[in-house]
């Protein structure tokens, strides 16, 4: 086999394990999006918030220390403890489910009924909000993030390529573990979706609030729980990113990421999300791949581009929804005059 | 109301304006945003050394200075603001730290004849005095910087690095870029091959590049990167299992914060340096006595001994010699801005100075003059030690390539002073 | 009390359906207009034009540009930035080019190159509609800041890839470089911007404007009715790039002088014009004031209470500041989800009844 071949190949899987990485964002998005017609621009702050709760707590400091230090002119940093990562999570959770009662309560109960674009406007005041508090609350230097996650390159698929192919390919465990973490993820949601009674709750509202609310299905209840889902979703996105690349303020910049994503498909579907995050994914890496290699651009095209990744995936996107306006897993748009 | 509302807004507005102080200087620091965790120890140890000199020694020459900080989030339009709020208050220096601000604040600056000092970032070619009057960037330059790492790999290669091959992965911007001209004509004089990989701000996601370079198994990676794109591309260079000693970063990718998160797999990834590391030095014992005991430490107070708070402290460092100078010269301890640009101009760094400030063989000998703003181009290479958890200068300092660097300045320069109708100042 | 209608008679229809039909809001604007161009420049100095007025200015024309396109037309556009990158770039470009041209004729040539793109860009909202469209739209604004990084050709291969504006002048005064007066970057953004303002609001009450309006309410229903969607929607892609490259090349050259494309027209520009369009009021000229108002204004406000008078580290004092906006944000919106616009407008509504309940 040619060279560029195996080559392609393995940028191939390494797109794929990228898109899972993407979807895990973008699922946070359909959740809320679902249930509450809300386009939630916050979720990639709540990442951040959440990631920078779980190392706080895990390594035992002091919220609001600076805050704290400032007025009071202590000298408070840490409460000399270390949590166990399991430990850590369940307590962050709380916290996510904390936050997400809160901002339902404080925010969106107030706005039921609005125009889309107004939700959405406040939830870029909620992302305001959260940067600048999860900042003072935590501290904005950068962070590790270690909750045991294997990193590195996977002996195993080295090894057994190289037999194969005479070239080892490059594949993450932590990309492996994301895989699984997200594969499990969309399992239960499906699962709680499709056959708890809660899930059926949620889908009802999905469908039709005042419907939902006439048979007695509490709403308020529900946004709470579809916003906690999505602080978990965020939980583990942060986890998986914050690993890799420490906990600090670009990790809410990860939602630009999982935008196009949504688009390609659709902003109401919970495998939309998987499937657009592979074809994501493996769209902008073959393409970097390409564009960027002499041997291939350059012999075809006599000229080669690169960090082509951030926009391709949006031209990516912008090319099937030309075909599919409403993505490839959307509702079908029904417009009635 | 309405009055009431609009008074008070007007209020604030002037209040921006602090109470005129002896010797002032802005210290436009980043704490948040995507770059604070950089922003954060630079700012801190520029600010602590202050503190310590007007806290040990009453300020410098018998005038305490006024230290401003100004955020600015590393954001271009924050820093026109923090520039235009303070610098009606006499200030002596600027030091922006972040390349797009300083381009901003050099036409600024100039017109108003305040000295910015921009020390191993900014506009390289600033670095010829004759065109940049106010604009100095002693010691070191990005153009040194690549130099320095290509003369590196000459010295492990015995001086012969013909048909080795050479990537740089950058940050996808003006900083990223500035060293690839110097690059093409190094590579030309010395025959190796070099590639070019951006990445993209912010960089949390590069495994096409690594995936790139794994493939292409280039003998030496040098990096050009900032924020968070450091601790990923170290990572991923650790996950590829790229030899680390053959991954040599410029000075602003080289700190704790770009190496702590991949563990112990990035030992002995290197990066360069213009200033000494570590904290064994007798100024640390003072900064402890004076500011860190005393509560006065900027920020939190846990940043001491990292190498940005060393930088930081080594630009300040670098400004109060320069304020002695220029208050020698001139005879008076009040200086002015244009006084304070004659002393920056004349600044002779010596180790007999070094030593005698508690700061030993802290940084290389260098000397400023009308002609030359940047110093002669010295830096060392440091090592990071991940079982001892820090950075070690691994050579002594040594200079870059001055036959191509200097010849790019003239030429960059020039079209400078062309574009804007600039007359040699010398 | 003097703010009613009574004893303000009209007699054309014309005269009815003027901007201002109140005679004390007519008086109000011309007044404004006075303070604006003939007190405030002999007020100002370098802080308040470079920290406050450019800013405001300039963003304003922006807004009027996005408000054009999302408040009266309907489409959601995030891609500002890179449109505003285009109007900055085709200006140093020009300026560079041809350099004997006065920069006046720069800027609007910049606008209408900006308009061009636009129109390009805008093509797919034919078939893609609402956060579908959004999101697509973010295609050109990564887009266009690739391709302004990429191509040497476009920063004249300088070598970091930065550029610069050479001074220009306009009647002898220099208004762009370091050596402009304060008071001249002022006038000629102000310029730019009731020229802008004017424009705009005399299009969106017109023939033009309805037709957006009712592609924004609903283009299948407009379509029925006899508007092309095809024209009504490039058009307001048309004209809103044209003010938003107005307001790029101003940003570049008059405001900030020296621009580095990723990190000034970057993607946090396009949400930050979509802010203040939302928050002054969607499909209101006035609106558009008053969001670029309060998103240029309250930072620095708060920023010089907080640090300047308060004397809080800066770094608390910059996290504090999200969060205030933050909040601001939503209590707004729940206060009234319709902008400041619309509180402006209840407020108008209550003072012509005043001091009468009814």
């Amino acid at each position: 086999m040619p060279e560029q071949v195996i080559f392609g190949m393995e940028v191939f899987l390494n797109g794929l394990m990228a898109g899972v990485l993407y979807a895990l964002v973008a699922l946070g998005f359909v959740l809320i999006y679902k249930a509450s017609g809300i386009f939630n621009y916050a979720q990639g702050v709540m990442a951040l918030f959440a990631a920078l709760t779980l190392v706080g707590i895990m390594e035992g400091q002091v919220p609001f220390s600076h805050l704290i230090n400032a007025a009071l002119g202590t000298d408070l940093h840490h409460f000399g403890w270390h949590v166990p990562a399991f430990l850590a999570i369940l307590l962050t959770m709380v916290v996510m489910v904390a936050l997400s009662w809160v901002v339902n309560t404080i925010i969106f109960r107030h706005l039921v009924n609005q125009d889309a674009i107004i939700l959405f406007m406040a939830t870029i005041g909620l992302a305001y909000f959260l940067e600048g508090f999860g900042d003072i609350m935590w501290g904005s230097e950068i962070k590790k993030l270690d909750v045991g996650l294997p990193q590195g390159i996977n002996g195993l698929i080295d090894e057994t390529t190289f037999k194969i192919f005479d070239y080892g390919f490059f594949i993450d465990n932590l990309d492996i573990v994301a895989t699984i973490v997200a594969a499990l993820l969309v399992g239960a949601l499906v699962a709680f979706a499709q056959y708890s009674k809660q899930g059926r709750a949620m889908r009802a509202v999905a469908d039709d609030h005042q419907a939902a609310l006439s048979v007695g299905i509490s709403l308020n209840f529900i946004w709470v729980m579809v916003w906690s889902l999505a602080g978990f979703v965020a939980l583990v996105a942060g986890i998986m990113w914050g690993t890799k690349s420490g906990v600090q303020f670009s990790l809410s910049l990860i939602a630009l990421k999982a935008l196009p994503v949504l688009m390609l498909g659709g902003f109401t579907s919970i495998p939309g999300a998987i499937v657009g995050g592979l074809i994501i994914g493996v769209g902008e890496k073959l393409f970097e791949f390409i564009m960027s290699s002499q041997a291939i651009a350059g012999e075809l095209f006599g000229f080669t581009l690169s960090a082509t990744e951030n926009w391709f995936a949006y031209v990516l996107a912008l090319i099937f929804l030309v075909f599919r306006p409403q993505g490839l897993f959307g509702e079908k748009i029904i417009e009635r005059v | 109301m309405k009055t009431k509302l609009l008074t008070a807004f007007a209020a604030a507005f002037m209040a921006a304006a602090p109470a005129l102080a002896e010797l002032t200087i802005v210290d436009t620091s980043y704490r948040t945003g995507p770059y604070a965790a950089n922003g954060i120890p630079f700012s801190d140890g520029y600010q602590d050394y202050f503190t310590l000199l007007n806290e040990r020694d009453g300020g410098i020459g018998g005038e305490m200075i006024n230290l401003v900080e100004c955020e600015t989030g590393y954001n271009t339009e924050k820093g026109v603001e923090c520039y235009e709020a303070t610098k009606g208050d006499d200030v002596l220096v600027y030091q922006p730290l972040s390349t797009g601000i300083t381009y901003q604040l050099i036409p600024k600056a100039t017109a108003d004849g305040i000295p910015l000092h921009t020390m191993g970032y900014g506009r390289t070619s600033a670095k010829n005095g004759d065109v940049f009057n106010w604009v100095f960037n002693y010691p070191a330059n990005y153009w040194d910087g690549a130099s320095l790492a290509v003369t590196h790999i000459l010295d492990e290669n015995g001086g012969d690095i013909n048909g080795k091959s050479i990537t740089l992965i950058y940050h996808n911007s003006a900083y990223g870029k500035e060293p690839i001209r110097t690059l093409e004509e190094l590579s030309k004089k010395h025959g190796f091959n070099l590639t070019l990989l951006p990445v993209d701000h912010p960089g949390q996601e590069q495994k096409s590049q690594w995936l790139q370079i794994r493939r292409e198994k280039p003998d030496y990676v040098v990096m050009w990167g900032w924020g968070v794109m450091n601790p990923v591309a170290i990572q991923e260079a650790v996950n590829i299992r790229y030899p680390m000693e053959n991954f040599i970063g410029i000075w602003w990718s080289g700190s704790e914060n770009d190496v702590k998160s991949a563990g112990a797999g990035a030992n002995g990834y290197k990066a360069l340096a213009f200033h000494n590391l570590g904290d064994d030095y007798p100024v640390y014992g003072d900064i402890q006595k004076y500011v860190s005991d005393a509560g006065k430490a900027a920020g939190v107070g846990d940043q001491m001994g990292t190498v940005l708070y060393n930088r930081g402290m080594y630009a300040a460092m670098l400004a109060a010699e320069a304020i002695k100078t220029a208050q020698e010269m001139h005879g008076t301890s009040k200086i002015t801005a244009a006084q304070m640009r004659d002393g920056m101009e004349n600044l002779e760094i010596t180790e007999a100075k070094m030593a005698a400030i508690g700061l030993p063989n802290f940084g290389p000998e260098f000397k400023v003059s009308c002609e030359n703003h940047g110093g002669n181009g010295f830096g060392a290479v440091s090592q990071w030690d991940a079982a001892a958890g820090e950075f070690k200068l691994i050579t002594e300092y040594y200079q870059s390539d001055q036959d191509v660097i200097q010849q790019l300045i003239e030429e960059d320069s020039a079209s400078y002073a062309a574009e804007n109708g600039i007359e040699g100042g010398c | 009390m003097f703010y009613r209608e009574a004893g303000d008679f009209k007699t054309s229809y014309s005269e009815d359906n003027q901007t201002f039909p109140i005679k004390f809001d007519r008086w109000r604007y011309y007044f404004v207009l006075v303070v604006a161009f003939a007190v405030v420049p002999f007020l100002i100095n370098d802080y308040w034009v470079n920290a406050v007025f450019l800013p405001f200015l300039i963003y304003s024309i922006a807004a009027i540009g996005l408000n054009i396109l999302v408040g009266y037309c309907g489409q959601v556009s995030l891609g500002t930035g890179g449109f505003m990158a285009v109007g900055a770039y085709a200006c140093y470009k020009l300026m560079t080019s041809f350099p004997d041209v006065n920069i006046f004729f720069h800027v609007l040539v910049s606008g209408g190159i900006t308009a061009l793109v636009c129109v390009a860009f805008g093509l797919p909202s034919l078939r893609i509609k609402g956060f579908y469209l959004a999101v697509a739209t973010l295609a050109a604004q990564f887009f266009l800041v690739w391709l302004f990084n990429k191509v040497a050709w476009f920063y004249n291969y300088s070598a970091s890839g930065q550029i610069n504006a050479p001074e220009r002048t306009v009647f002898g005064v220099p208004v762009t470089g370091a050596q402009t007066e304060p008071w001249a970057a002022y006038m000629f953004c102000l310029v730019f911007l009731v020229i802008s303002a004017v424009i705009a609001r005399n299009l969106t009450r017109g023939m033009q404007g309805r037709k957006w309006m009712a592609i924004r309410d609903m283009d299948i229903a407009a379509e029925i009715i006899g508007v092309n969607p095809l024209k009504a929607k490039l058009s307001a892609f048309a004209v809103s790039g044209f003010f938003v490259g107005i307001s790029g090349a101003l940003f570049f050259a008059v405001y900030l002088g020296a621009v580095e494309v990723g990190e000034v027209f970057g993607i946090s520009k396009s949400f930050i014009v979509l802010f203040m369009v939302i928050i002054g009021g969607l499909g209101s000229i006035f609106g558009s004031f008053a969001g670029a108002a309060f998103l240029v204004l309250l930072p620095v406000l708060l920023k010089n209470v907080l640090v300047g008078t308060l004397g809080w580290p800066t770094d608390i004092a910059a996290h504090l500041e999200f969060m205030v906006i933050g909040a601001l944000i939503v209590t707004f919106l729940i206060a009234e989800p319709h902008g400041l616009a619309q509180l402006w407008r209840v407020a108008k509504e209550k003072l012509r009844l005043w001091p009468f309940p009814h």
